[in-house]
């Protein structure tokens, strides 16, 4: 027999292992479920199956009776939308500030305090700012993400600069490298891999800000509909969606890992 | 050309003395071989002709100039290692050197001058055995091969002065001999002065024309670092390496 930690699962069987509390989980719902509603059909904690259905058909196939729209969809694109527009935006600071401060000491002199000032502010805190400020459109909903997100990203892509063995970028010096090819030839490629893994560990807070800012002040989006209905206790809406913020957050971290493996292969082996 | 004086050179960090008083005159197309006990300043002697270090005290002048204060393409330095760049495929890395004096704003070449680059960089990988590896990334070469590369990538760009920090000191006993070959082709086919740091006293006398050895004059057992280390052997080496007949592959490097 051997040791725990040197036993490891065929692929298959490391599937069904993943797979596992999936199941446990969805078989605790239904078992709830089902007893709940024995009790008192017009439970809405738990809703059956059924419901879901239901729900999904009326938000996701067919249009809305007051607006026209088919809302589900609508939701997504307006906060997929969001929340794009402000990675981009956060990605775009993260790699140009991050390389700034991890390449060249003045700068790092001059923004490196002021940048981890800025990711230690709570961006909930300073909402009312921004919706003073830039309004109750998209433009603060967009800034709400990207001030909760960049900061961090450009620290993170930063430190990974600061990483560098000294004996390559004195290397590069002794190849004839300018500050200018020192960081777009030697630097810059080496970061990209590591901004593609800050994204995905901010991704999370990406949403919550997002979800955050709709449920404030939206008129539509994945956030505003489960606070909508919220006030009718509407679990047969807000569980599919939280199951579709999930899938897509999910989605989106995949495509990222994905685009790593196959844009940056040199990074993978370590 | 380039000969290396030094004159009355300290170096020092805080109290500490490193180097002192070392005096010295290397001539043109020199191997210099460099052996001295752990700590004693050899690193840093050679931090200092790279560039990255300045003396305390004294002078230090290639071809009666002194060492600028940054590292620069005359210069080449092949370290111990992590001195390869890890996203570049072997290719890539050595032609690296040329992308930088071929395109200010780039740092690439495109159509006939990549091709042209390309072929350079191609002849010295056959030279070093590593073409049929051209399109892998370091990370996938064994310690020998990424050394080798490590070393025809800093002589691609034709410094005056190459400097060796123990470059053979992390591979296997076994692969040393190869490298021994290739550097010293290398060094007869690029007409440079090499200081060459290394801890294998036999690989010093194989190699050099010229053996230094540092170590302290003096101890103060209450006080070890009051006294820095100078050159206390100075040995020239009367192999006859200048007409050693030149192997096929290294004409074919000189062009
Ligand atoms: N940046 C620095 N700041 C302070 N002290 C330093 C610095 N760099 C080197 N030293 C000191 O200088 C001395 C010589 O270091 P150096 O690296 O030149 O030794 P070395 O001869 O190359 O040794 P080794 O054979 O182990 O590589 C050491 O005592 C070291 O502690
Ligand atoms: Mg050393």
């Amino acid at each position: 027999m051997p040791r725990l930690v040197n036993l490891y699962p065929s692929r298959g069987s490391a599937l069904a292992l993943g797979a596992l509390p999936f199941l446990i989980l969805i078989a605790a719902y239904l078992f709830g479920s089902a007893a709940r509603l024995a009790e008192n059909p017009d439970d809405k904690l738990l809703p059956a199956p059924s419901a879901f259905v239901d729900t999904l058909k009326s938000y996701a196939v067919e249009e809305d009776r007051r607006s026209g729209e088919v809302l589900w969809w609508l939701d997504t694109g307006a906060s997929m939308k969001r929340l794009l527009i402000a990675l981009a935006i956060s990605a775009f600071i993260g790699i140009v500030g991050g390389l700034a401060i991890g390449a060249l000491p003045v700068v790092r002199s001059l923004l490196g305090p002021f940048v981890a000032a800025l990711a230690m502010i709570p961006p909930l805190a300073i909402l009312p700012i921004l919706f003073i400020v830039l309004g109750l459109g998209e433009v603060a909903k967009i800034a709400l993400i990207v001030f909760g997100v960049a900061p961090c990203i450009v620290r993170d892509v930063s430190l990974r600069a600061g990483e560098l063995p000294k004996e390559q970028l004195i290397k590069a010096q002794t190849l004839g490298a300018s500050s200018w090819l020192l960081s777009t030839r030697v630097i810059l490629p080496q970061l990209w891999p590591r901004l593609i893994d800050a994204l995905r560990l901010t991704l999370g807070s990406a949403w919550l800000f997002l979800i955050a800012a709709e449920a404030i002040a939206s008129t539509e989006g994945l956030g505003y509909r489960i606070f909508l209905v919220r006030r009718y206790m509407a679990m047969d809406v807000i569980l599919p969606y939280v199951i579709w913020i999930t899938l897509l957050a999910y989605t989106m971290d995949w495509l990222l890992r994905l685009a790593r493996a196959r844009f940056f292969p040199w990074a993978e082996s370590r | 050309m380039a000969c290396v004086t030094v004159k009355h050179l300290w170096k020092e960090y805080g109290d500490q003395v490193v180097l002192e008083n070392l005096n010295l005159h290397v001539a043109d197309r020199e191997f210099v071989t460099i052996i001295g006990a752990s700590g004693c300043g050899k690193t840093t002697f050679l931090r200092m002709l790279l560039g990255v270090e300045q003396p305390t005290k004294g002078q230090l002048l290639i071809d009666g100039q002194p060492v600028p204060a940054e590292p620069g393409p005359d210069r080449g330095i092949v370290f111990q290692r992590y001195s390869l760049f890890p996203h570049l495929s072997v290719l890539d890395n050595l032609m690296l050197g040329l992308e930088f004096s071929g395109s200010r704003w780039l740092g690439k070449l495109f159509g006939a001058r990549r091709r042209e680059a390309a072929e350079k960089a191609e002849s010295l990988l056959e030279a070093i055995g590593l073409h049929t590896a051209r399109d892998k990334y370091p990370s996938q070469l064994s310690g020998g091969m990424q050394q080798r590369l490590s070393i025809a990538q800093s002589v691609i760009r034709e410094p005056k002065i190459l400097l060796l920090d123990e470059p053979f000191g992390a591979l296997d006993p076994g692969i040393t001999a190869d490298m021994h070959e290739i550097i010293l082709r290398l060094w007869q086919a690029n007409r440079m002065t090499i200081f060459m740091i290394t801890h294998d006293l036999k690989e010093s006398f194989q190699l050099g024309t010229r053996l230094l050895v540092f170590d302290k004059r003096r101890h103060d057992p209450h006080a070890p670092e009051r006294y820095g280390a100078t050159v206390t052997y100075d040995i020239p080496l009367n192999r006859k390496k200048h007409s050693a007949p030149t192997p096929p592959l290294t004409a074919e490097l000189v062009r």
